[in-house]
């Protein structure tokens, strides 16, 4: 249960907006974590800031004891929320251009992945339906041996059966050693296997706790609770 | 097998009671190795570690015990299993009654329903 993550006073304003305010949070590994939050309340910008695609205007985050940099990208894999491969690329194109990127890269298990899907590895991208092309990318963050897995709304553009697939993926790659965090605002779909759940609001940090303990606590179901939380 | 699980509960107590009632019922034996973390947390599309902490609870209470590195196995004695099971019926039967009481129905009438009740 080490420390792998760690936010002090991390700050993000965008002009006037601020858009991250004061976050204090620590994450262990061997987790499953729900990063969740209502359109707008912060979950990208805190994303973008542990992949190193933005930069804190006060405050700290580290990984593993290192800021964001070529150190830490070596561990944390990371899920966009848009597609961003090459689309006139195959997917074995794809699979190698990985192995080529990443020393952690597994393409054993992408393939098997992408066998279980029946996505053709010789099928380029852009031949491939939205929800399959979220499928690859899916696939190509889970085959990489990280440390830290982030994915930025991995369920939205998927059907409910797609839905059951990514979450048995993301069961079965899980590795004790490693943690996932999760953004989404389909928190019934993803609850189940969640190990803790951060609410995320106008940018602050409104809750961190286990869902074991939020059921107990609270008599209800994380989604539940977040519908109360985030009442208009 | 299907899993029955309400997420306004902690799920940890549920996975245990499904695991308690299948060994009351025979459906796991005795020395018989149960799924493994993994499999039953991707089964019933849950953490895998809320199936590890059910799973030592269930060992805690005798129901199961580890064989590391090979396993989780159903124990010789399934007493703790069928008094969770017992346990689990008579919660059932109150809450009906409960729900019937609500429904202005006093106990004695409410026997009466189920003797009468068609199967």
């Amino acid at each position: 249960m080490s420390e792998l993550l760690k936010c002090t006073g991390l700050t993000k304003k965008y002009g006037d907006v601020v858009a991250l305010d004061n976050i204090n949070l620590t994450l262990e590994s061997g987790k499953i974590i729900g990063l969740l939050g209502p359109n707008g309340s912060g979950k990208t910008t805190l994303i973008k800031l542990i992949n190193g695609l933005l930069t804190p205007d006060s405050g700290e985050l580290t990984i593993n004891g290192n800021h964001p940099g070529v150190e830490t990208k070596k561990e944390v894999a990371y899920l966009p929320d848009n597609i961003y491969l090459n689309k006139w690329m195959t997917v074995k194109q794809i699979v190698n251009f990985f192995s080529d990127f990443y020393d952690d890269f597994r393409p054993e298990l992408a393939y098997e992945m992408l066998e279980k899907l029946g996505i053709a590895p010789t099928h380029k991208l852009k031949t491939l339906s939205k929800g399959n092309k979220e499928k690859v990318c899916l696939i190509l963050t889970m085959s990489r041996g990280a440390k830290l897995y982030v994915l930025d709304e991995p369920i939205a553009g998927v059907d409910p059966a797609a839905r059951d697939y990514v979450i048995s993926t993301i069961i079965n790659n899980y590795n004790p050693d490693a943690t996932v965090l999760i953004s989404t605002h389909l928190i019934s779909d993803i609850e189940q296997v969640l190990d803790e759940a951060i609410f995320i609001q106008n940018g602050q940090l409104t809750l961190h706790k286990t869902v074991e303990s939020i059921r107990e606590e609270n008599g209800k179901s994380v989604d539940e609770l977040f519908r109360e939380v985030f009442r208009w | 097998m299907e899993w029955y699980l309400d997420k306004s509960k902690p799920i940890s107590p549920q996975i245990c009671e499904q695991v308690c009632m299948r060994i009351a019922l025979g459906e796991f034996v005795p020395g018989e190795r149960l799924l493994s973390v993994r499999e039953t947390a991707v089964a019933a599309g849950v953490n895998p570690n809320t199936v590890q902490h059910a799973y030592e609870k269930l060992a805690e209470a005798g129901i199961v015990y580890s064989q590391p590195g090979s396993g989780w196995y159903v124990s010789e004695d399934i007493t703790q299993a069928k008094n969770t099971l017992k346990k689990l019926r008579e919660e059932k039967t109150e809450a009906y009654f409960t729900a019937m009481n609500a429904l202005g129905s006093s106990p004695e009438e409410t026997k009466k329903y189920v003797e009468e009740w068609k199967i």
